[in-house]
């Protein structure tokens, strides 16, 4: 796990109530920048979720690693956005299909947010990064 | 009849699914107008019809198949009664859905592109595209009423539009869904009436709740849902003023609702039964029939003041919260709050809410045009019913200023 993953998500970790669970996730989220306007492009919107999520997804060409951007009209999925970015921007796409985000969401007891049900759209973002590392690899 | 008691213990206790906790915190359940949560009485229904009544209907001459029958029947009489029309008027669908595509459906035909369509800006997906269909495959205008900006309907208004369009169909809400406000359906309908245009109701909210006089309300068709009735999913219910309904050509085609069946064509049964093909959820029909059974020992009039009274109480201390905004109606609504907390997006609190064990919902309520109309991305929504009690309503507000204070 990278050390980027560890020191954002340790707060969360190490809370015990659900609600400061919450509360590290919106102010992980506030770290976040503000996605510009002229990027909230309705192509960049995750289709079919309640709340909105706009995402770009690509390999830097040069350094061959992965760019996640992304952002939310929501607090708590602009924080799991965040935690999500923490996790695979940077490696390569060999590393991104060794990193199982559902296990590392289920270790931080967010697993439910990463069900299809939810429809917040961060289990769509971690299929299309996984999808995109295996294309790549291929 | 005297009025009954209306103990709220015993009916809460009447509701399996009320009693357990969701994320350590006792369920408190405010997600009626999505789906009512199901008596005992109607879950026995349905364990009973498969553990011992189990058999098709109206097709074998056996003793199985005669009793599914006479139950199946009679659950039509019971729904007819609940109305105040006839059973022949009544026919079974999967849903309300279901019921207004059917009509649709059967209208085609006769609409085209001289036929107005008038809808409102406060309906239900399913109360806009169908219509969209229709209006797309015969030509026919679709309009919308006037609505206010408070997502009120001004009755004076509407009427002359009604009266100015002269629509061949009028078709709208009894109640929204996402705001809860009641419709003043009596001068619309008359509208219409004077310039013989037909008058379909979604009755979706309104049937449980108003428990409206079909007959008296002079509309010709009325959809409902049992599953928002207390009674199980896939299972619905069309009205038609019978000569209206059997008028609308046929929907679905295949066994049961023919006459006769040569190679190349085919006559029909009259209606209810032309537009019931195939094998129908009788399973759903028993559950729905226990149902309408228990709201009968509550009596309608007993649920509305328990429901008023709650609503009143809930909306009090809502407004007490600082920085809420309630876009509901409520002198005139069915029991659904509707509102923000500043500019909060409402995915955020029902999430923390649910941390909670409270139920609600957030978003557009499958009501997009309305949310437009408002200026809003959408809402949280807490629907109420005759078996929450005034506790729910106080762990619900204590629990969103503790949400609240954890935005912070
Ligand atoms: C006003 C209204 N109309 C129609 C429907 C559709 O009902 P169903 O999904 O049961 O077919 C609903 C359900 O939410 C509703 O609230």
């Amino acid at each position: 796990m990278t050390n980027t993953f560890k020191k954002v998500t340790e707060s969360i970790d190490k809370a015990s109530a659900w609600q400061q669970k919450y509360r590290e996730i919106m102010l992980l989220g506030k770290t976040l920048p503000v996605l510009p306007d002229v990027l909230k492009t309705d192509d960049a919107l995750v289709p079919g979720c309640e709340s909105k999520v706009w995402m770009f997804v690509e390999f830097d060409l040069k350094e061959n690693t992965l760019v996640v951007i992304g952002d939310s009209d929501t607090r708590i999925v602009k924080g799991l956005l965040a935690i999500i970015l923490a996790l695979y921007n940077g490696l390569t796409p060999e590393q991104v299909v060794n990193i199982d985000a559902y296990e590392e969401f289920d270790k931080l007891g967010l697993i439910s947010h990463l069900s299809a049900s939810r429809g917040n759209g961060i289990k769509a973002m971690v299929d299309k990064i996984q999808t995109m590392a295996q294309h790549k690899i291929s | 009849m005297p009025a009954l008691e209306f103990d709220i213990n015993k009916i809460k206790n009447d509701f399996p699914t009320l009693k357990q906790s969701i994320n350590d915190n006792p369920l408190v359940y405010l997600d009626s107008a999505a789906t009512t949560q199901k008596p005992q009485s109607v879950i026995d229904a349905i364990n009973e019809f498969y553990t011992s009544q189990n058999a098709n209907v109206h097709r074998g001459r056996h003793t199985l198949s005669e009793h599914a029958t006479t139950l199946y029947e009679q659950a039509r009489d019971k729904t007819a009664d609940y109305f105040n029309v006839l059973s022949k008027e009544i026919v079974w669908t999967k849903g309300a859905t279901e019921a207004i595509n059917l009509v649709g459906n059967g209208l085609r035909s006769r609409f085209n592109k001289d036929d107005t369509i008038i809808i409102s800006a406060l309906e239900h997906h399913a109360n806009i595209v169908p219509w969209q269909v229709l209006s797309q495959q015969t030509g026919a205008k679709l309009i919308a009423l006037p609505v206010n900006d408070d997502g009120t309907l001004n009755i004076k208004q509407c009427s002359d539009f009604i009266k100015q369009n002269k629509p061949s169909l009028l078709t709208i809400t009894q109640a929204s869904n996402a705001l809860g406000n009641i419709t003043n359906l009596e001068p619309l309908i008359k509208a219409a009436k004077e310039i013989n245009s037909l008058v379909l109701i979604d009755g979706a909210q309104g049937a449980m709740h108003l428990k409206p006089d079909l007959r008296e309300l002079n509309c010709d068709f009325y959809v409902c849902s049992s599953h928002k009735m207390l009674g199980p999913t896939g299972l619905g219910v069309l009205y038609g003023r019978y000569e209206a309904l059997n008028a609308l050509d046929v929907y679905q085609t295949g066994g049961e609702m023919i006459d006769k069946v040569y190679l190349t064509h085919s006559t029909y049964r009259p209606a209810p039964a032309k537009f019931e093909t195939g094998t129908p959820n009788i399973a759903g029909v028993l559950g729905f029939s226990a149902a309408l059974d228990y709201l009968d020992t509550l009596h309608s009039s007993n649920i509305q003041q328990y429901e008023n009274d709650l609503f009143t109480y809930a909306v009090e201390k809502l407004v007490s919260i600082d920085g809420i905004t309630i876009y509901s109606n409520l002198s005139n609504n069915i029991g659904t709050l509707s509102f923000n907390f500043k500019d909060e997006h409402p995915y955020d609190l029902a999430t923390l809410l649910d941390g909670y064990g409270i139920a609600v919902r957030a978003g557009h309520h499958c009501a997009q045009p309305l949310m437009t109309h408002l200026g809003l991305n959408g809402t949280l929504r807490a629907s109420f019913c005759f078996y929450n009690t005034h506790k729910d309503v106080d762990i619900f507000i204590n629990s969103l200023k503790e949400c609240i204070d954890l935005l912070d």
